[in-house]
């Protein structure tokens, strides 16, 4: 495991979510979960963040936001869909402007399904982000 | 002669020791949080993981010039911890750590971000802040050893200066957790994730960047600690215990204690550094000169 595995970076955004997939988020962050011993912080700010977290379903509203905020982070970059909206728009698919999963507007490498999310499910999302994360800064490394 | 090979001896052991003293206090830091929140927090290596990780990251910037500035920041900083631990006068570090944070100001200043701004004016005022307590250590220190060097404090026979300088030392304690970005002082940015300034001064920083004002904030740790240690000259066993106890207590302050708006930030320091601060060396400055000292 290198350094990039060991310190993943978090941008966690609300794409129109029900709030309720956001709360699971919150809830890796306390003491029944803690992400922190993984070395998972929660930064707030896309300069600093390594994988972006997303969830709900993405409407004509805040598409712009979303990909401002994907391409503000230095890469390598990993995006996670966080419940089943990020996914594929769920309940909300046929709303007339919900876009339907985030994958509509920006690449995403995981998908972690669930409505709302189990921070179980969405702590296992996290650690295939993590190693995706580290093959894709292999590859940047082999690059240079 | 050897005086000189030791001052050498001494800055040279800070700029090779101090990243890995302050890293690991960092680590300390974080993992303490963590039992006080009853998690079970990261390693006390991770800070180093971080640091190596933003080293391979993309190098974008939101204006080139920041580079310059942080690395500059990055040297004064090293620069002033050198100067304390190889010995040298005291107001010149004090100067050589304004200076360096003007280059973080100036970083913050040209990323052209209203975070990253409003961190840059919070760093402002957190040096208006902090600087009369530094100029009022050096007076402090220089009224009752006789001297500025920093050698000569710290060998100096006789009580140790906190003897003489209780009040000042109190408000280096105060000023040490705005300087450790610890709540409730925290005004520009913090090692808390959410925060109104969502990182502040650091906002527009990535990859290298902020590795550097990662280290240089391990060095400044270690050159407020040895500020304390100063003042136990001649006894640097109990300088070094009461050194990492004041560290161990501004953990205990940052998470028992909401944060504090910039006013009262400058107001509560203000008026430390003025009641405590410069009545104590008023009494001093009369002590001696009616010859008690
Ligand atoms: S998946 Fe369910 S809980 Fe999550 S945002 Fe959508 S509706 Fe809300």
């Amino acid at each position: 495991m290198t350094s990039s595995a060991k310190s993943p970076w978090i941008l966690h955004y609300n794409a129109s979510s029900c709030n309720g997939c956001d709360i699971e988020i919150l809830a890796a962050l306390t003491p029944m979960y803690d992400v922190e011993r993984f070395g998972i912080v929660n930064t707030g700010n896309p300069a600093h963040a390594d994988i972006f977290v997303v969830t709900g379903g993405v409407n004509e509203q805040n598409k712009e936001v979303l990909k401002n905020l994907y391409e503000q982070i230095p890469a390598p970059k990993v995006v996670v869909a966080v419940g089943i909206c990020a996914s594929s728009g769920g309940v909300f698919r046929d709303c007339y402007n919900v876009s339907g999963g985030i994958d509509t507007v920006i690449p995403v490498d995981v998908y972690v399904p669930g409505c709302s999310v189990r921070p179980e499910a969405l702590i296992e999302g996290i650690v295939k982000a993590i190693g995706i994360l580290e093959e894709k800064r292999a590859a940047m490394e082999e690059k240079k | 002669m050897n005086q000189i090979i030791l001052m050498v001896i001494g800055a040279v052991v800070f700029l090779i020791a101090a990243p890995f003293l302050g890293g690991i206090l960092s680590g300390i830091d974080r993992k303490l949080t963590a039992k006080m929140q009853s998690r079970r927090g990261p390693p006390i290596l991770q800070p180093f993981y971080d640091v190596a990780k933003l080293w391979h990251k993309e190098k974008v910037f939101a204006n080139p010039v920041e580079k310059i500035f942080t690395i500059s920041y990055l040297v004064f900083i090293a620069l002033s911890g050198a100067l304390l631990f190889g010995g040298f006068n005291i107001l010149l570090i004090v100067f050589c750590l304004a200076l360096a944070h003007t280059f973080i100001i100036l970083a913050a200043y040209a990323a052209n971000a209203p975070y990253s701004h409003i961190g840059a004016e919070r760093e402002l005022l957190s040096v208006m802040v902090a600087e009369p307590i530094l100029i009022l250590i050096g007076a402090g220190l220089f009224m009752v050893t006789g001297t500025f060097m920093v050698s000569e404090i710290f060998f100096a026979s006789g009580l140790p200066a906190i003897c003489y300088l209780p009040g000042v030392f109190v408000a280096l304690i105060a000023v040490l957790t705005l300087k450790l970005r610890k709540s409730p002082f925290d005004i520009s940015t913090s090692h808390h994730a959410h925060q109104e300034l969502v990182k502040g001064v650091t906002s527009s920083f990535a990859g290298k960047t902020l590795a550097n004002v990662e280290i240089a904030h391990w060095y400044e740790t270690v050159i407020f600690l040895g500020l304390i240690v100063l003042f136990f000259g001649g006894y640097p066993i109990l300088g070094i215990i009461v050194a990492l106890a004041a560290f161990i207590l501004e953990i205990v302050i940052d998470n028992i204690f909401p944060r504090v708006t910039w006013q009262m930030t400058v107001k509560s320091l203000w008026l430390i550094t003025l009641i405590l601060g410069v009545i104590n060396i008023i009494v001093i400055g009369i002590l001696s000169a009616g010859g008690m000292l």
